[in-house]
């Protein structure tokens, strides 16, 4: 192809504009992604790095620690991002509906604690859990359970407190995503319906939740990711306790690197375990919502 | 096939009257056609008819029954939306058959009935299609057939050609006309488009700030309308208006440098120094007629067949006069434009018609 000489100034202008943003995409994006699988590929503690080929690989396979991480968060994310989609999917099209009084207090109030800060919200919630806090008050003087419970000290409880805080911190982002789907619905599609005698619960299955697909596969994998790399709730409420019950992948890299004696190249390692498994569930959830032909 | 009454209807949103009481009969098998500017409150009507808009007083009467309190799937009725309202993750053969599934219809019979519907409206090659991939028309034609397996008493039309292409709209207009000599069912049409109007009804009902203001055949309305609303509105190029006073029994024309015209139908009704507009139809102007009017061209359309031209006198009003055989005029020319009186009709300072 000829290249005008108009053509060319073009060019090097357009480079020029976006150098400036790809050396900083490079630096601070490319290279530390390189630079941690390089990493993961070494052994070692602190600076006393050597190169161990595919050792981390078969020490994840042999370390507890990370077994029951890995377990943790598969179990916070199998319960908790079901539980929360399926809940604000409900608001949403409760608080969709013109006949619900008070709508736009609902809405607030329900997306409220997606603006608060994790660490405040994580704090507020380990007082309101701890053996003497707000929920056995309630809970004993309502009668509904004989004695307090130690919620953050007994491994059950404690995970069940960890998912009730990520669901209430993080369903009403979800269901703004969903209101704001449908309302882009167009509402002769249910005018059409109701002429067409279709009842409430059908609406719902086959016109509602099938037009939000996207919507719904875009959330259950921001959702995924999140819950995959969980750190500063259980990080402020229990630590990863009692006896690592809710210690988290995330909260795990934390501890092999700042925690202990460092041990960068395998905290790399799992590092790369959350990427990996972000990318199978990705596929799966893509492959599983697309549009059969 | 069921006619449809309304009797005293009224629509308030809050202390907003936008249907104010509304009478109105509906024959079985005809086709009726809600015509008025937007606002007027015409698919408002047709929406109350439907039941998805609930009345404030009155009673809807479809067959012989009220229905005020009867919900839009159990009043025998099927709508086609201008926005087609089509489910867009299904099939074509899935937006057909869905209301008859929750019917409780056998599969075999929906299939026969989607197949059925599919033949009259020549979606037969589609019916595996989603409505993203099928163009306008043929959208329009699935909405149709969304109504049609309904088999519906009255078919209720919320402009339905609106989002069409010109030359798809008159292509699918002959389609609904076709189609209404198929089924011979009760159809109630809303439109802001007159030519629409005019081809479609046998009925039209011209509605304007949520009242009637005249029903009738199409040339009815337009041979004979009640008032100057009706008059501008039925007839395309829109009927010409010229404001006068009579005087010496004739109009003396208040934009036309003086001229007068003869009083015509109302020629010795009415006395001298009334206000009264008269109206003429572009294409009752010809080169025999009695009544003469001295203009100059302004602007001048030709369309081939027929030619429009925009002319005045020095006032405020524009005439258009249609012509057969204008092919020669320019902007600049002056010219007589004539008409036969007999063609003329007048309008009181209401608007109301004088005969």
């Amino acid at each position: 192809m000829v290249q005008t000489r108009l053509g060319r100034n073009e060019s090097i202008s357009g480079w020029m504009f976006v150098t400036p943003a790809l050396v900083l995409v490079g630096l601070f994006m490319i290279w530390p992604i390189l630079w941690s699988l390089w990493m993961s590929f070494q052994t070692g503690r602190g600076m006393n790095l050597s190169f161990g080929g595919l050792a981390n690989i078969q020490r994840l396979g042999a370390d507890p620690i990370f077994l029951t991480a890995l377990t943790n968060t598969l179990i916070f994310l199998a319960i908790q991002v079901p539980i929360m989609i399926l809940l604000a999917l409900v608001f949403a099209v409760l608080l969709n509906s013109p006949r619900i009084w008070g709508r736009g207090f609902f809405r607030t109030a329900i997306f409220l604690p997606a603006v608060t800060s994790l660490v405040a919200y994580s704090i507020l919630f380990k007082s309101m859990f701890a053996t003497d806090g707000l929920m056995n008050h309630v809970a004993v003087g309502l009668g509904l359970i004989p004695a307090p419970i130690s919620w953050l000290g007994h491994p059950f409880w404690a995970k069940v407190v960890i998912i009730l805080a990520i669901t209430w911190r993080w369903t009403g982002y979800n269901m703004i995503f969903y209101l704001a789907a449908l309302q882009n619905i167009d509402k002769s599609i249910y005018e059409a319906a109701r002429i067409d005698g279709i009842p409430a619960w059908a609406q719902f299955f086959h016109i509602t939740i099938p037009m939000l697909k996207p919507v719904i596969v875009f959330t259950t994998i921001i959702s995924t990711i999140g819950t995959l790399q969980l750190f500063d709730e259980v990080q402020n409420i229990t630590q990863g306790g009692p006896s690592n019950a809710t210690l988290t992948l995330s909260q795990y890299i934390y501890n092999l690197t700042f925690r202990f004696m460092p041990s960068f190249g395998y905290a790399a390692t799992v590092s790369y375990v959350i990427v990996l498994l972000v990318a199978i569930l990705s596929f799966i959830q893509f492959r599983v919502a697309r549009e059969r032909r | 096939m069921s006619g449809v009454e309304l009797k005293g209807v009224r629509k308030s949103y809050g202390a907003l009257e936008v249907i104010r009481g509304v009478d109105l009969e509906i024959k079985p098998k005809e086709f009726v056609v809600f015509v008025g500017p937007s606002g007027c409150g015409k698919s408002t009507l047709l929406r109350i008819i439907a039941g998805l808009e609930t009345i404030s007083q009155g009673d809807v009467i479809i067959g012989d029954r009220v229905v005020n309190d009867v919900d839009p799937s159990k009043r025998g009725i099927a709508m086609v939306f201008q926005s087609y309202a089509l489910y867009p993750h299904m099939t074509v053969r899935d937006n057909m058959g869905f209301a008859l599934r929750f019917a409780g219809v056998p599969k075999s019979e929906i299939e026969r009935q989607v197949r059925e519907a599919a033949r009259i409206l020549e979606l037969e090659n589609l019916l595996d299609r989603r409505p993203k991939e099928l163009s306008g028309g043929q959208r329009q034609r699935v909405a149709i057939g969304r109504a049609i397996v309904r088999h519906p008493e009255v078919f209720l039309f919320d402009e339905p050609l609106s989002n069409l292409d010109a030359e798809l709209r008159v292509h699918m207009r002959i389609e609904i006309a076709r189609l209404h000599k198929e089924l011979q069912t009760t159809i109630i049409y809303v439109t802001h488009d007159q030519v629409e109007a005019m081809t479609l009804a046998d009925k039209i009902v011209v509605l304007r700030d949520g009242v009637i203001e005249q029903v009738g055949t199409p040339l009815d309305l337009y041979d004979d309308p009640a008032n100057q609303f009706v008059a501008g509105f039925i007839g395309s190029p829109k009927m010409n208006f010229l404001e006068g006073v009579v005087e010496n029994g004739s109009l003396l024309l208040a934009h036309y440098d003086g001229q007068k015209i003869p009083l015509g139908p109302v020629s010795g009704k009415v006395p001298d120094g009334t206000r009264l507009v008269a109206g003429i139809r572009p294409e009752h102007f010809g080169p025999n007629g009695s009544a003469r009017l001295a203009v100059t061209a302004e602007i001048v359309e030709h369309l081939g067949g027929e030619t429009f031209v925009y002319a005045g006198n020095g006032g405020r009003e524009i005439l258009t006069v249609g012509m057969h055989d204008g092919r020669a005029f320019k902007p600049g020319d002056k010219f007589e434009a004539a008409f036969d009186p007999a063609k003329l009709m007048f309008f009181d300072s209401q608007g109301l018609r004088v005969s």
